[in-house]
């Protein structure tokens, strides 16, 4: 067991250095940093001396191996645009995106989940038939235009809601939370909709799909001969065997959550990690990409390595045969 | 315990936010970011004219961009080598620290140091004598009538406070000297900065001490950055800004035609620009080798004459454009109107392309910027099937600014045969235009670093050469019109138009618009 | 883990295909309509140079003072432009016909990069297990560490490096198919993979084994088989995904260039008019792509059920 967890471990270090290593090949390759920084005016000397400076000079192996070397102390320098320790920046846009994910995970899970039990229950129904092609709606037109949609509905047409960004929000510590208000919280309602709307699709689907296959299974008949309640067997004993599925797909989508931010984020001007990372690829701000894609990749690495471990824990079948290889 | 105080404390605030409902709080939004609040580290208008509410220059600029007097109450130029400001009296910064002739000294040793972008404003070599406490003499080495022509936006910053608070050095762009400068402010100007999210959002407030008049009535200022155009517009359609810059051009009429907004329109000095690559012996982008076509006076013209600027006018902005025949905006050059664009006309364009012995065109590629200009990517499309009109055969990439400038500029090695730019000249004057743009440069663009296509004659070199000094605004004026008609024969450039401003503006609020595209708190009226 | 990952009998497809399938697919209207228009639109898309009224890719035929011209029933309207015109005069129906060519031709070559890279890599996995297993499956961590948008940039960015700029001018669609199936290989690996355990310790493989047939004939020729009806499922699936992104991409400046128009391109631009009242130029774009995942979606719901057994 211990040789397992240990063996992910350095596996999973592995997979950070090569994302490092990914990260750092595309960044020096995006666009010119420089002409970001500079305004138009600014000489070609001075040019020239701003790239001696960053180090952007020096030999490709001199500049991945101090990349390497500070990323390691989760020191990524200073942002070519913002001209603060870019460390900061992310950390100070992190509870945002957190706060974003959350509620638009809460959302797809709240909605999700009973449309799928119903649409599974009720198979050939017309009113789950209505459902389902409507849930599917939402995965069928890209998220941009989704959010610019609900924008001109909820804000500009009805004007309950706000266009952009997170209303108030409170410092809770260095936490800057949008929980603590009305406004915050009127804020996170169409971006968390447009965020979840994917995975709420997703869920749907899957718990449908789980539904049908353990009511055709021998214990819910024999549950049902036993004289049980449809509720019971349904809630009770159905839906708890389709929910670590659900629980398992959930833990592997937060990435895809965090990256989707990205979108939702630009349409909203929703101040997270995502917009500061898009806006640092437009910029060519090559420290900011570097830590958030560690950042994801760690946040990604770290979820699998929990998974994988738990699997473990769970099921000693797949611990013989980890055992056997290691 | 303490985070139920924290609750408590959180809803309160919420509470006292919506009861204090007489203050004045004015809200606007813009595309871009605000970064660092360091004045000298971002050469840039937008981040100059945020930094214009808190700092103030030497000489400041009217409604009407007049040059009139700022920290400097007036000055005499006492010989053509040295010019003598007298500085007002009494002026202190928003820390409290008393306005004097050293501060002055110091913000030119500032601005020239290693960091600044802010060192084009002054002269490299001036020298400046503190006669005393409130007077102080810049000696230059040659004449230079236009020495105070930028130095609205070359800020006054207190020594003292600038000593105290690790500042005496422009924010460096390497990580192990930063400093918290950059998220920190003192100026003397009308307003302070008290809360600063770099990208997010900048909260202002009235300068008690302002030593002006004050022609504002706000009690609060709140920027955000909303990029996206859509978003940008529903905020101000929703009542969520009062002010947004700039409003799409399609977006125009809907915000005009609602009945709580409208939008202010005025002239911008930006003029957007077609270059040709003039200086490589054979196109890196074209299927014409071992020649440049480019390198043929008809060949441009036919491109020039191919360009209908009328419907790029009518069609693309919506006539939010004013066509030009230079490339700077009219209005800084009185005897703009004396030049004339090459009439569109396709079939000149044909015959032109026949003479030069391409009577079935060719192929090249073009590159534009797709999110710097207004409509920047729409126009470069239209001039695409414009080109295909007069038999050529234009392949259009275009790219975020990040690429575009990466690789069309100096540093990708001026990698484009065919381009668009847009330029300011942030001294309103010609001089910046014709070497920038036009002055003769080698291949890592020393002498015109903006000029993209490489175009170079030596007579326009010359020329501005001598308009750099000349103090006669006739003559200077004279070989201005010479330099651009030399252009404009050879057509080195296509000169598309001059960008107008729109500002999207709530009608409970008047503010001043310039062409500069400065948007200046102190002088927005908002009604309660 | 996976919903597919049930135990199967060997030569399920070819036993469903005779029978079962055709036989939901006749009992189910919304499944034989998303069949229609998938087929309908596919088509269309296909013959687009010869369905569409007017050649959208042809610049010299393209007048700006068209731009912006209203439906045809609405006032302003325009009998040569049935669906209107967009911001440089381009008849719309003409640039949505030849817009889905290029989106279904970039996410079907993407689907079909990513089932060949996925495939194969699963069933190496699977198949060898060992350092194999484990370097394929920790690539695949990597992988799923870069969404869709940041593989594009990335081999955006390489390209460019690699290759020049000059190179990379013009293969934009390249770029895409290839950031699109780089970023979804990684769902059919894991699945392959889990099916091929499964399949690797069956008695047929065993004995295919002892009679000394090569490794690679019994997972392509014993194995693959056997695994495919889950892979079609996912392929259908991650094809409207692949069209969705294509959108998504382009509406952050990595997609289609605007004179060779995808749906997502064509929406990109569309969206700008959306508060000017000129919603012609993105509705239809919008309604072509939604339609058209829609029922790819429909129809990869139908083949996941119908080729479940347990639902039979």
């Amino acid at each position: 067991m211990f040789a397992f967890v240990m063996r992910r471990i350095i596996e999973a270090a592995i997979v950070l250095i090569v994302v490092a290593l990914l990260a750092f090949l595309l960044f020096r390759f995006v666009g010119d940093p420089i002409n970001q920084m500079v305004g138009q005016d600014v000489s070609i000397a001075e040019r020239e001396a701003l790239r001696r400076e960053l180090g952007l000079d020096d030999p490709m192996l001199v500049q991945l191996g101090r990349f390497l070397w500070n990323a390691l102390h989760f020191d990524f320098g200073i942002s070519y645009r913002f001209r603060q320790p870019v460390t900061e920046l992310v950390a100070g846009r992190f509870p945002a995106t957190f706060e974003l994910a959350l509620m638009a995970s809460v959302f797809a899970l709240a909605v999700g989940i009973p449309l799928g039990v119903y649409t599974g229950i009720h198979r050939n129904s017309m009113l789950s038939r209505f459902f389902l092609g409507a849930s599917l709606i939402g995965v069928s037109l890209p998220t941009f235009l989704i959010g610019i949609l609900l924008i001109y509905l909820f804000a500009v047409k009805l004007q309950w809601l706000p266009s952009y960004g997170r209303g108030a929000t409170v410092d809770v510590g260095f936490w800057k939370t949008g929980f603590l208000t009305l406004a915050g919280w009127k804020a996170l309602i169409l971006p968390s909709i447009t965020l979840g709307l994917f995975q709420l699709t997703l869920i749907a689907r899957l718990v449908r799909s789980e539904m049908l296959e353990v009511l055709r299974t021998d214990f819910i008949k024999f549950a049902r001969a036993r004289g049980l309640t449809d509720r019971s067997i349904y809630f009770g004993h159905a839906l708890k065997n389709t929910l670590v599925p659900v629980i398992t797909i959930i833990g592997l989508q937060i990435g895809s959550i965090i990256a989707f931010a990205v979108v939702t984020e630009t349409v909203f001007q929703w101040p997270g990690m995502g917009l500061l990372f898009i806006s640092a690829v437009q910029n060519a701000d090559i420290p900011i990409m570097a830590a958030y894609l560690m950042l994801v990749a760690l946040i990604f690495v770290t979820i699998n390595l929990v998974v994988d471990i738990l699997y473990v824990v769970v099921d000693p079948r797949i611990r013989v045969a980890g055992g056997a290889k290691a | 315990m303490r985070l139920k105080t924290l609750l408590l404390a959180g809803v309160f605030a919420t509470g006292l936010g919506l009861g204090s409902a007489n203050a004045v709080t004015f809200r606007y939004a813009f595309q871009g970011d605000l970064n660092a609040l360091d004045p000298y580290t971002l050469n840039e208008t937008f981040t100059l004219a945020a930094l214009g509410n808190v700092y103030e220059g030497l000489t400041k600029r009217d409604k009407e961009l007049k040059i009139i007097p700022g920290l400097a109450e007036k000055w005499e130029i006492v010989d053509p080598l040295r010019w003598r400001f007298y500085l007002r009296k009494g002026v202190k910064f928003a820390g409290g620290e008393d306005f004097t002739a050293d501060d002055v000294v110091f913000s030119v040793e500032r601005a020239l140091a290693p960091g600044s972008q802010v060192s084009t404003r002054l002269p490299k070599d001036v020298k400046v004598v503190k006669v005393d406490d409130h007077t102080v003499d810049f000696v230059l080495t040659s004449p230079n009538p236009i020495l105070h022509a930028e130095w609205d936006t070359w800020y006054i910053m207190s020594r003292k406070w600038a000593e105290a608070n690790g500042a005496v050095k422009p924010q460096p762009a390497t990580g192990k000297e930063l400093n918290n400068f950059a998220l920190k402010s003192n100026g003397t100007g009308p307003f302070v900065i008290t809360s600063h999210e770099p990208a997010v959002k900048t909260i202002y407030k009235p300068n008690p001490g302002w030593w002006g008049k004050k022609e504002h009535n706000l009690d609060e200022v709140i920027f955000t950055t909303i990029k996206q155009d859509a978003t940008r517009v529903a905020a101000l359609l929703s009542g969520e800004v009062d002010m947004i810059e700039p409003v799409p051009v399609q977006d125009m009429q809907r915000i005009d035609t609602n009945p709580t907004t409208s939008v202010m329109t005025g002239a911008e000095l930006r003029v957007i620009h077609l270059f040709f690559d003039q200086k490589r012996d054979e196109l890196l982008y074209s299927n014409v080798k071992g020649k440049n076509p480019f390198k043929d006076v008809r060949v441009r013209k036919a491109f020039y004459q191919a360009i209908d600027i009328e419907a790029i006018k009518t069609k693309v902005m919506r006539n939010m454009a004013t066509p030009v025949s230079i490339l700077m905006a009219p209005m800084l050059f009185s005897r703009s109107a004396e030049l004339k664009r090459w009439p569109y006309d396709p079939a000149a364009s044909k015959k032109l392309l026949a003479e030069a012995g391409y009577p079935d065109g060719f192929e090249v590629t073009m590159h534009c910027p797709n999110d710097r200009y207004v409509n920047d990517e729409a126009i470069c499309q239209a001039a695409t099937a414009m080109f295909a009109r007069a038999g050529l055969k234009v392949t259009l990439q275009a790219q975020p600014k990040a690429q575009f400038f990466g690789r069309a500029g100096a540093s990708g090695g001026f990698d484009t045969s065919l381009g668009m730019l847009g330029w300011t000249p942030s001294s309103f004057d010609a001089w910046n235009v014709l070497t920038n743009l036009a002055g003769c440069r080698d291949d890592k663009g020393v002498g015109g670093p903006f000029n993209y296509g490489g175009y170079c004659n030596k007579k326009v070199d010359e020329l501005s050469a001598k308009i750099l000094v000349e103090t006669d605004t006739a003559k200077r004026d004279q070989m201005i019109l010479d330099a651009w008609k030399t252009i404009n024969d050879e057509t080195g450039f296509i000169p598309l138009h001059q960008q107008s401003l729109a500002w999207g503006v709530s009608k409970k609020v008047k503010m001043v618009q310039r062409p500069d595209d400065q948007i200046l708190l102190q002088w927005v009226v908002k009604e309660p | 883990m996976t919903p597919f990952a049930a135990d199967r009998e060997p030569g399920l497809v070819v036993r469903a295909l005779d029978s079962d399938i055709w036989h939901s697919f006749t009992r189910s209207p919304a499944v034989m309509i998303a069949a229609g228009l998938t087929l309908l639109l596919v088509i269309a898309a296909m013959f687009a140079p010869w369905v569409a009224p007017h050649d959208p890719t042809d610049l010299a035929k393209l007048d700006l003072l068209d731009a912006r011209t209203p439906p045809l029933w609405l006032e302003g309207g325009d009998p040569r432009f049935v669906l209107g015109t967009d911001n440089q005069g381009r008849d719309m129906l003409s640039a949505i016909l030849y817009g889905l060519q290029i989106s279904i031709g970039v996410s079907v070559l993407a689907v079909l990069l990513a089932m060949t890279i996925g495939v194969t890599a699963g069933l190496l996995a699977g198949y060898f297990g060992g350092w194999v297993e484990t370097a394929i499956m920790r690539i695949a961590d990597v992988q799923l560490t870069f969404p869709a948008i940041l593989t594009a940039l990335l081999i955006n960015g390489s390209a460019r490096a690699l290759l020049g700029n000059k190179a990379v001018d013009g293969a934009e669609f390249w770029v895409l198919v290839v950031s699109i199936g780089l970023s979804f290989w990684v769902q059919y690996a894991r699945t392959v993979r889990g099916s091929t355990l499964v399949e690797k310790n069956k008695d047929y493989v065993q004995a295919a084994r002892l009679i000394g047939i090569s490794p690679l004939a019994i997972m392509f020729r014993h194995v693959l088989p056997n695994v495919l009806s889950p892979v079609l499922v996912i392929a259908t699936i991650n094809l409207a995904l692949a069209i969705i992104t294509e959108a998504t991409l382009s509406f952050l400046g990595v997609g289609l260039p605007p004179t060779m128009p995808s749906l997502g391109t064509l929406i990109r631009i569309g969206n700008n008019y959306l508060f000017a009242g000129e919603w012609w130029i993105v509705a239809f774009p919008g309604l072509a792509l939604a339609s058209l995942v829609l029922a790819v979606n429909l129809l990869g719901d139908w083949l996941r059920d119908a080729l479940n057994p347990k639902l039979q």
